[in-house]
């Protein structure tokens, strides 16, 4: 059952984000923190103070449009309000009966669900991320803001880095498995709220964990800032699988940096729903380090209206005899955008590789704009790479033949275009948590 | 004539192309009928203007069913009037499985305020796919997709036997078919022959006849047909094969 948490929280300083007077604040609410964390977040809130924001002459961001945003817009938001509060825990439910849940409204954690005390007794950690600091220094300082992506949004993750104190940090150790999914669902509920959930996993040798973020919002009109970090570490032999489904306001600046490390026969499965925001960035870097491992990166988006989803992804393999296997999918709607710019990178001495990459585009209407850039940058010379983007519409004989069958155009098309998102939907393991991603999907389909 | 699918003077063209000239047939119910001919001689779109494919213009003619024209109708309200297509080559639709695009062109035919019973539904879908010899696994897989050629076959031919239409219309059915598919696909043809339904055969072999046993045999030629007679007419054709009509039709001329 799940826990609200009924007694004070500790006062959240308030303060705009780009304001070093908010981060000194919170720094000195933070007193529960190493002298290492300390000195990382000073460091990190400096670097963010000093990096530009990513221009149009930097690469990484070619096709994005260009970022004018004032960090100052947004703010570490009070205390929510209890009723929404309330409706949030209510509608953080995607199943009825998880492992284990955090819900966090405006970095405000409001509800748990911990694991079991049987897997507490055999060192599992499922905790906010504020407690596992507190509770687990060594760790933390071995993992915490360790592997980063290096895919443009340095800026970003350096502001979440000084400023997160929202998320998870998961730890399973070795050989432990647990099947069923741990969730952690983000909020947001307030005017020009930022928001910066963090999820940490840490999977031992042989061990099996799945996490599901869930990034929502009460409103889907609400101006909203979001820069989130993911980081997954697999160790040997370890299954590691992690959802993200992101549904933010569509009036919410998002960003998101994931990044892993899959270690030796590691198999790792990630995958991404991207719904929400008026401009959401999406990177995902991962680096194959030991031999063995089989990574697979899924994504879906549905774009609408005037969003830009832009796609970052990084397979590096430095090691042999390790598959990767990407597919992003985008559907567009309207006079929608979404960039895909991916890079298969394959090192001298990882030989035997396999790696692919597609990203698949459905232009719903001749309005929307998908932008496509696979790459490969391969050194190794005994390899079995692919890429690929195709960006195309339905297709006129496949509605003719759904047609004669007598279904109605309009029902055709609706098929056709949920049966494009199958193939990402279908990846998800549990009936329960399908079908309502399925129906989220689903939902923001509109003719 | 209201029992009966009915073709008067059908020209269509494909661009300025004319590839029906003239057409005439009519299928009445409880009736098979074979249309033959060589490639390129306009078996396939007249299939396919009777389906109300957008890509042929009509410049004359009617087709009748049951006595109503459907020319100018949207290809789901020509189904929705009883005319099945059977592809020649089915398409494949990712992500939409068998099971749920039967379903959903069932529900197109529903009344207002009517319940899709989906145990009856199931019951009758397993019934039809063991007579088809189908795996009942294939009714979560994607339409067609990844499909042998016997396979697609096979599940148009289920998609018929569960929409029930009054006029079937197939094409090259047997095409990319062994004799062993071959005999379920026809097998499964003949269990819908009856008073209530006239089926059209589009073939460019006998051998498909030999299973399927027609009324009456057409020989199309140059987007109209030549020639008509019983069962024989088609054995006589795969005998002396195509020149023989093309070398008639010169002697007709002359």
């Amino acid at each position: 059952m799940s826990t609200t948490i009924s007694e004070a929280p500790a006062p959240t300083p308030v303060g705009t984000i780009g304001d070093s007077a908010t981060f000194n604040n919170l720094a000195s609410t933070l007193t529960h923190e190493s002298a290492w964390l300390k000195n990382k977040r000073q460091e990190c809130w400096d670097q963010f103070q000093e990096l530009p924001l990513p221009g149009r002459k930097d690469e990484r961001w070619r096709f994005s449009t260009r970022l004018s945003m004032d960090f100052n817009e947004y703010r570490l938001a009070g205390t929510p309000d209890p009723d929404a509060v309330e409706a949030c825990i209510d509608q953080s439910e995607l199943v009825k009966n998880p492992l284990a849940k955090l819900v966090f409204v405006d970095n405000h954690l409001v509800a748990t669900s911990p694991i079991a005390d049987e897997l507490k007794e055999k060192g599992v950690i499922f905790e906010s991320l504020t407690d596992g600091i507190q509770n687990h220094p060594s760790l933390i300082e071995n993992y915490l803001f360790g592997e980063e992506a290096h895919l443009g949004s340095e800026k970003f993750i350096a502001l979440h880095n000084a400023l997160t104190h929202a998320g998870a940090v998961i730890y399973v150790p070795k050989g432990v498995e647990l099947k069923d999914p741990l969730f952690i669902y983000h909020w947001t509920t307030q005017e020009q709220t930022a928001v910066f959930p963090h999820t940490l996993v840490i999977a031992e040798a042989n061990s099996t964990v799945n996490v599901i973020d869930v990034f929502n919002t009460s409103d889907l009109q609400l101006p909203a800032f979001c820069s989130a970090s993911g980081n997954i570490y697999a160790g040997a032999g370890a299954h590691v699988t992690r959802k993200v489904i992101q549904n933010w306001s569509y009036e919410t600046a998002s960003f998101q940096s994931d990044a892993t490390i899959a270690a030796r026969d590691s198999q790792v499965k990630t995958i991404a729903i991207n719904l929400g925001g008026k401009r959401a960035r999406f990177e995902n870097q991962l680096r194959i380090t030991e031999p063995g491992a089989h990574v697979t990166m899924h994504s879906l988006t549905v774009s609408q209206g005037e969003q830009e989803f832009d796609q970052r992804t990084f397979q590096s393999h430095e090691a042999p005899d390790a598959v990767s296997d990407l597919l992003y999918k985008n559907a567009l709607l309207d006079e929608s955008r979404t960039i895909f710019s991916g890079i298969i990178n394959v090192k001298k001495d990882a030989q035997r590789t396999d790696a692919y990459q597609t990203n698949r585009n459905l232009l719903l209407n001749p309005k929307a704009d998908a932008n496509s850039l696979p790459g490969l940058e391969i050194q190794a010379n005994d390899v079995k790479c692919s890429h690929g983007a195709t960006t195309g519409q339905l297709e006129s004989e496949e509605l003719f033949y759904m047609m004669q069958r007598g279904i109605p155009k309009r029902v055709a098309q609706q098929l056709m275009v949920f049966g494009f998102f199958e193939e990402i939907l279908e990846k998800f393991d549990t009936d329960e948590v399908r079908d309502n991603i399925r129906n989220l999907v689903q939902s923001k389909f509109h003719q | 004539m209201s029992n009966q699918l009915e073709i008067k003077n059908l020209t269509a063209n494909i661009g300025d192309k004319p590839i029906l000239k003239d057409f005439n047939l009519t299928i009445p119910k409880g009736e098979v009928h074979a249309l033959m001919g060589p490639n390129g001689t306009g078996k396939s779109t007249l299939a396919k203007v009777i389906a109300g494919h957008e890509d042929y213009e009509v410049t004359s003619g009617e087709i009748l069913v049951d006595g109503e024209n459907i020319l100018g109708m949207e290809p789901d309200e020509i189904s929705h009037a009883g005319v099945f297509l059977a592809f020649q080559y089915p398409m494949e639709i990712p992500g939409v499985s068998i099971a749920n695009f039967i379903r959903a062109a069932l529900q197109a035919r529903m009344e207002e305020g009517e319940t899709f019973d989906a145990p009856a539904y199931y019951r009758e879908l397993y019934e039809k796919m063991d007579l088809l010899q189908m795996d009942r696994k294939f009714t979560s897989r994607s339409l067609n997709e990844g499909f042998s050629g016997g396979e697609k076959k096979r599940c148009e031919i289920l998609q018929m036997s569960m929409l029930e239409p009054t006029y079937c219309i197939m094409d090259e059915t047997d095409s990319g078919l062994d004799i062993d598919a071959l005999k379920v696909v026809s097998n499964g043809v003949n269990l819908m022959r009856g008073e209530d339904r006239g089926i059209l055969v589009i073939t460019h072999y006998q051998r498909l006849l030999e299973y399927i046993v027609p009324d009456q045999v057409h020989v199309m030629w140059d987007g109209a047909i030549v020639q008509s007679g019983d069962k024989e007419l088609a054995i006589e054709l795969e005998a002396k094969g195509y020149e023989w009509v093309k070398n008639e039709l010169a002697t007709a001329g002359a």
